[in-house]
């Protein structure tokens, strides 16, 4: 038990999974985020889950129209967002309707009773209020009516009634932090900064933020009050970082550690598109974004800028990796830096543009014609976009090499508390240009041979501009070293063992074992995976038993120990956000019995999901 | 962003150059008889009068006949992907302003597969020189029809007559928002030289159609307008400032007539009723309506430069805002950055 300022004893917890959901005009994303920035600065460890519908505004009230944001707030490290809420927070019938299946046994409900009315009732299916008898005996519920409170509080501020009722989501933030303790100064400032010079709409979220506060006081909520203490984490300065923002930020970085300028070429899709509306914020660090026609010409264009010296980035999500297919092609023939970034979503097609999955592995390593091998390196959590997204570029500019960067939906949009790094700490990226001629030729005259290699079997960076070296390049099989177009069987036979040597040899970093290295079960994972099973493996190792796990970030080349690692192991798992990409690489390449743990339906695995798993992979099933 | 990779060189004086100096050491591998032989000669004839640097000019091609125009220039250049010129060179040409950027491809490349690119291109207005060599068919395939093939053309892939309208690339570029859109012929090497200046020394995007004879696939397409026998009475000079007058003894002008132009004869309306050719106009519709003169090159057809307005260039606005950024927040401060949204110390 914890002692408030006032004097009475609050329970503590270790850890709580809040899922506020709403419709989607009812600013749960925002809600959810301010909960979260609260207990950051509070000091909880923490991870979120947004979760949007495609649509920008579905129909109100509508099942398809719910938006929802999860977050998990703790005293001690964690990985995930969660698995099963504690606390679930529905703003209107539908809410309650799609996300109530979620909710933990015993859970707590707090809905906005103004709007279960008839129509909303009927829009979400219920032909009875689910807030009178059974539907939720189950569960603990705090029925409050949000709106009209937020409008009766609101009355006197000269504010319009509707006006009034759309701040009623700061209420619902209001009731939160006072039943989880959460500090309120951080929210309010937030409030006057966010609607500066609004004054009406300060006042009234300021108002509702207040009201929603008072009310757990004064509705007697007091034994629904429950703390969770700051966890212990490891000294520095902290801020709250979502994957995108992280990868903005490390392509950034990127560019200050090797002193090239930044060219992004990209084109809008979701959920990729908060990248290029951040580096767009970001010019001053010589950071240049174009927003392109299509996105052909996103990578086009990109591509056109690191011919010419220029860090080019392009960032997409699958759909347009499958449309720069071709570029990507031309990138490997001309040997040229470049990176792109693929936010993975659900697939095939349109899909689940809003929804996450990781299907897009074999059209990373494979997706292009010809033998055109491409290193691909994949981030683990949202801080990691940021440290993978400078990786990828030293890879690219050190090797001349496009090279891939996967993310997906879900640490794109998900955040953690992300220890800051010391910028003077971080590794300069260095940079040489091809200066002046490098081969003499059968005439004793100095040439310049554009496909001569250093020690890494990398080109010369042969920027145009430089006097004397003038050459061309293409996507016609050309002669090594010369560089001149060759049709001849032999040099290209040598040029695709020479692609594909000069990708396999990028020296990367060693798998690590955590866990148990004298388990019968290893889990291998790559990508936004990592905090599912990093969880699970915690608690099924807390448990007595015994378990393992290696993690991927570099998908290619993969790390020379990984063969090893995996044949000390009678059972190997992959857990994977697709029906099985990288078992079958692993199973191709070390011929490993490796077998897939799959999902599919849009949402990450849970660490309770393989929690099961690895259970009744360990044998009793308890 | 203004910071060039290297030293400009801008303060030296450009080394004088002969043809020579432009040709690579590539043998040139078009059919015999192509009329890019003199697309080619025509322009490395004019380098060396353009006053610049070998090092600093670049060309940027797609795929087809067409785009094997940068193995044969001594200069930097990308033979790319098909249609894809006009975007890789827009990311080049933004990144490196100190470039010049020349874009080379036929009709199937820039029309058809690449056509979003070029009217982005020329919409942006990025800083780069295109020359549209346009034959009217697919030569490097072997001759199927061609975005600019005439309806009912018989080749292998429309052996009973293609069923499409074809593009009239002028009306295309105005109509896409170019700022520069000239058309010249490949059988008059000076007229190819002055389009080619005049490209070169326009800010922003300039686009040249090049008439271009295709002698295997496509023989004597636009024969009817540009033998020499026949170019005084089939071809129509746009000289700005001057009445739009053309015929062996300039017996034929063009009027204006019912919202659009028309060809009349002098001797009818009189000198005075010539439209005077204004390329400066800042509305394009009679631009517009001068390249609709012909439909095919069966009819006297206009060449020269069509459009020639001064817009705002794209690199120099995305440069400024760079500029813009800079001076309002400092240069890019990386520490700053990471601690821009709220922090906490443990």
């Amino acid at each position: 038990m914890t002692e408030t300022s006032a004097g009475s004893l609050v329970p503590e917890v270790g850890r709580l999974v809040i899922r506020f959901a709403g419709d989607s005009g009812d600013g749960m994303q925002l809600t959810g985020d301010r909960f979260t920035s609260a207990s950051a600065l509070f000091g909880n460890d923490l991870a979120t889950l947004p979760e949007y519908p495609a649509e920008i505004r579905a129909p109100a009230g509508s099942l398809a129209g719910v938006s929802a944001f999860q977050v998990h707030i703790s005293d001690h490290d964690i990985f995930t967002p969660g698995d099963a809420p504690h606390v679930l927070v529905a703003m209107n019938p539908a809410a309650l309707k799609t996300e109530l299946g979620t909710l933990v046994d015993g859970g707590t409900v707090i809905v906005n009773a103004d709007t279960f009315n008839d129509r909303n009732l009927a829009k979400a299916g219920y032909d009875h209020d689910p807030l009178e008898g059974d539907d939720l005996s189950a569960y603990r519920l705090i029925s409050a009516p949000m709106t009209s409170l937020t409008k009766e509080a609101c009355k006197d501020l000269g504010v319009k009634p509707r006006d009034a009722e759309r701040s009623k989501n700061f209420f619902a933030l209001g009731l939160l932090s006072w039943m989880y303790s959460r500090p309120v100064e951080p929210t309010l400032e937030w409030i006057d900064a966010k609607f500066k010079g609004r004054d009406l709409i300060v006042a009234a979220n300021r108002t509702a933020f207040n009201a929603g506060h008072a009310y757990g006081e004064t509705a007697e909520l007091s034994d629904h009050k429950v703390i969770v203490r700051p966890a212990e984490m490891p000294a520095g300065t902290y801020t709250n970082i979502n994957g995108n923002t992280a990868l903005a930020w490390g392509l950034v970085a990127a560019g200050q550690l090797s002193g090239l300028p930044l060219f992004l070429g990209s084109y809008p899709i979701t959920p990729a598109s908060d990248i290029l509306h951040e580096l767009s914020r970001h010019k001053q660090f010589n950071v240049a974004t174009f927003q392109a026609e299509d996105e052909i010409a996103a990578i086009g264009s990109a591509l056109g800028a690191a011919y010419g010296g220029h860090l080019g980035i392009t960032t997409t999500s699958g759909p347009g990796v499958a449309l720069k297919g071709e570029t990507m092609g031309l990138a490997v023939s001309l040997e040229l830096p470049l990176i792109i970034v693929n936010i993975q979503r659900g697939g095939p097609s349109t899909g689940l543009p809003t929804k996450t999955e990781a299907a897009d592995l074999l059209m990373s390593m494979y997706g292009r014609h010809g033998e055109s091998p491409m290193p691909v390196i994949a981030a683990r959590t949202p801080a990691d976009c940021f440290d993978q997204a400078i990786e990828a570029a030293r890879i690219a500019i050190k090797y001349r090499t496009p090279v891939m960067l996967l993310s997906d939906g879900y640490l794109a949009n998900s955040s953690e508390p992300w220890l800051l790094p010391d910028v003077e700490d971080l590794e300069p990226i260095p940079i040489e240009f091809a200066s002046g001629f490098n081969q003499v030729d059968e005439n004793g005259d100095e040439v310049f041979w554009p496909y001569l290699r250093d020690d890494n079997l990398a080109r010369p960076w042969a920027i145009p501009g430089t006097p004397e070296i003038m050459h061309r390049i293409g996507g016609l099989e050309k002669q090594d070293g010369s560089g001149n177009v060759s049709y001849d069987g032999a040099n290209h036979a040598h040029m695709i063992a020479l692609r594909a040597e000069r990708i396999a040899r990028i020296p990367v970093p060693d798998v690590e074992v955590s866990g148990d290295a004298d388990a019968e079960l290893l889990l291998v994972g790559w990508g936004s995976t990592w905090g599912a099973i990093a969880a699970a493996v915690r608690r099924v190792r807390d448990s007595g038993r015994k378990v393992a796990h290696v993690h991927l970030t570099h998908l290619n080349p993969m790390p020379a120990n990984l063969g090893e690692v995996l044949s000390g192991f009678p059972k190997v798992l992959v857990p994977e956000m697709n029906l099985g990409q990288l078992v079958r690489i692993l199973r191709d390449e070390f011929l490993v019995d490796a077998r897939p743990v799959s999902k599919v339906s849009g949402q990450p695995f849970t660490p309770g999901e393989l929690q099961q798993v690895i259970l009744t992979e360990t044998g009793d099933d308890s | 962003m203004t910071d060039t990779l290297l030293p400009d060189g801008g303060t030296e004086d450009v080394p004088v150059t002969k043809r020579a100096d432009w040709q690579s050491d590539q043998e040139v591998r078009w059919c015999p008889g192509c009329g890019d032989y003199s697309i080619l000669t025509a322009l490395q004839l004019l380098m060396p009068d353009l006053g610049v640097r070998r090092e600093k000019t670049v060309f940027v091609s797609g795929i087809g006949c067409a785009a094997r125009f940068p193995y044969y220039m001594n200069t930097y250049g990308m033979h790319s992907i098909h249609g894809r010129a006009p975007a890789i060179a827009t990311g080049l040409a933004l990144a490196r302003p100190d470039l010049d950027v020349w874009v080379v491809g036929g009709d199937g490349d820039m029309l058809s597969i690449g056509g979003n690119h070029l009217i982005h291109a020329l919409r942006r207005n990025i800083d780069i020189n295109i020359l549209l060599f346009n034959n009217q068919i697919y030569g490097l395939t072997k001759g199927q029809f061609s975005p600019t093939s005439e309806r009912g053309k018989v080749t292998k892939s429309s052996p009973i007559g293609s069923c499409a309208t074809p593009f009239n690339p002028v009306s295309l570029a105005i109509g896409a928002e170019a700022s520069f859109v000239a058309r010249t012929h490949d059988m008059d090497r000076h007229h190819m030289q002055e389009m080619f200046r005049r490209a070169y020394e326009h800010p922003g995007a300039s686009i040249v159609e090049v008439y271009q004879n295709c002698n295997v696939f496509n023989d004597g397409a636009f024969e009817t307008i540009t033998k020499k026998d026949v170019r005084d009475d089939m071809l129509i000079p746009l000289r700005h400032g001057e009445p739009i007058r053309f015929g062996t003894e300039g017996q034929f002008g063009v009027a204006r007539h019912d919202g659009g132009v028309e060809i009349v004869e002098v001797a009818d309306v009189g000198v005075d009723a010539l439209l005077v050719h204004d390329e400066a106009r800042t509305d394009p519709s009679t631009a517009f309506a001068l390249s609709r003169l012909a439909e095919g090159p069966d009819r006297p057809t206009p060449v020269g430069v069509f459009r020639a307005v001064d817009r705002g260039e794209y690199g120099e606005a995305m440069r400024g805002q760079v500029d813009q950024m800079e001076s309002d927040r400092g240069n890019g401060d990386l520490r700053a950055l990471l601690h821009s949204l709220p922090t906490w110390t443990v």
